[in-house]
């Protein structure tokens, strides 16, 4: 019995409506791009989720390691001074 | 050594602050592989729920109820597709899924196992299976494992659509005329107690119920949800006019909820362990849709290919 034709893992993101990032939403197996982006239509956009889907395959995506989690973010983490509230402006200061 | 412990601490606590853990992270074998087994028993559950109901999809008895019924059947389809998605995550291979359900090696849930004798059982089916369906799914929404949440927010989004479809397809017969009335009577004393059943065997029965719970991949105990769908249901019988088959059934004014009569464990056993109505049909035709499938597959395959050639 065959059962698996092979089909590569792709991913899936949806534009939920113009002025939005489009945004992942899940994957599917297809057997090429074309019937990806049909079969992404058909799953994930049935009540008009979307405006506009991105497909791309699950083994071209390079991500960061879970296990570099720490270090790998560390250098954002002691700079406090890049966020608005590390400076005290008096109250009756306006439009700041 | 350190670093297993160290792994394991991080997985605890992350659990423990109500955090969610993603494909990538470490997780613990035990975890793993309930999260596979959780996630592909209600991927393979929503794929042979499209049966039952998909055997009324030709003789619905006008084209608003054929539209309806197609809907949700191709929404039980992508529920599945969700599932698989979110299971394939752990490392678990699709094509594997699909042969440990059309081999039977995995279970499904056992409602599914029931016919669907009269066109009246859709309706039921919306109201009580999915009613119930929810009623387990809301809190999963809240499931430690991320891509099983996910999916589960967005399978819950949907199902609403479908118990309220079932209800509103029993009004409509409650409205017309006595044998109308009695297929909905029939319909609701069949299924009212395979409905029970979904929630699980009872808590001092339900073994790995403490240790799903300590991981949050379960929030409450079989018996807990079973009580809130009993207190849920019962004023909607009420509304609806039918009767729902327990003698025992009475409100209990200490408690606060409605006591109800045992379940048919035995039954229950019988019907998972593979002796229900119809298990054997549900398996041979998902098996043999499977079969039939093989050239569209195997041509899709090929299209593919020749694509990638020019």
């Amino acid at each position: 019995m065959t059962v698996d034709a092979g089909w590569p893992l792709y991913e899936v993101f949806v534009r939920s409506k113009r002025g939005l990032n489009h945004v992942h939403v899940g994957s599917l197996h297809a057997a090429d791009e074309q019937m990806a982006l049909l079969n992404g239509r058909d799953l994930y956009t049935r009540r008009n989720e979307g405006v506009s889907i991105w497909v791309v395959r699950s083994d071209a995506i390079t991500a960061s390691s879970p296990d570099e989690k720490d270090s790998f973010f560390a250098p954002s983490g002691d700079k406090v001074y890049r966020h608005p509230t590390f400076y005290t402006i008096p109250d009756d200061v306006p439009h700041m | 050594m350190t670093a297993t412990t160290d792994l394991e601490a991080d997985f605890e606590a992350t659990v423990a602050a109500d955090k969610r853990i993603e494909p990538r992270d470490w997780m613990p074998e035990g975890y793993r592989k309930t999260m596979i087994r959780q996630i592909s028993q209600h991927a393979h559950s929503e794929i042979i729920g499209m049966q039952p109901e998909g055997n009324w999809i030709s003789r619905a008895p006008s084209l608003r109820r054929k539209a309806i019924l197609l809907a949700k059947v191709q929404d039980e389809a992508g529920h599945g597709l969700y599932l698989y998605s979110a299971a394939e995550t752990l490392g678990v291979d699709r094509a594997d899924l699909t042969m440990r359900l059309i081999t039977g090696a995995q279970k499904y849930s056992s409602i599914f196992n029931y016919p669907t004798l009269t066109f009246a059982d859709v309706g039921v089916i919306g109201w009580l299976v999915d009613g119930a369906a929810i009623c387990n799914q809301v809190p999963l929404c809240r499931s430690s494992y991320g891509p099983y949440a996910r999916a589960m927010v967005r399978i819950c989004k949907e199902e609403s659509f479908h118990q309220r479809q079932g209800y509103e397809l029993l009004l409509t017969m409650m409205r017309g005329t006595a044998a109308q009335r009695e297929m909905v009577q029939d319909a609701t004393n069949r299924f009212w107690w395979p409905s029970l059943m979904m929630f699980g065997p009872p808590d001092t029965d339900s073994p790995n119920t403490a240790q799903s719970m300590r991981w949050r991949v379960k929030r409450h105990t079989n018996d807990e949800l079973r009580q809130r769908f009993v207190d849920m249901t019962v004023p909607q019988a009420e509304m609806l006019g039918v009767t729902l088959p327990d003698p025992d059934l009475r409100w209990n004014a200490e408690r606060g909820a409605y006591d109800f009569g045992d379940v048919d464990w035995a039954e229950f056993k019988r019907v998972v362990g593979g002796d229900g109505p119809c298990n054997e049909q549900r398996i041979a035709n998902r098996r043999r849709a499977h079969e039939r499938g093989a050239w569209v597959r195997e041509a899709a395959t090929a299209h593919a290919a020749k694509g990638n050639s020019r």
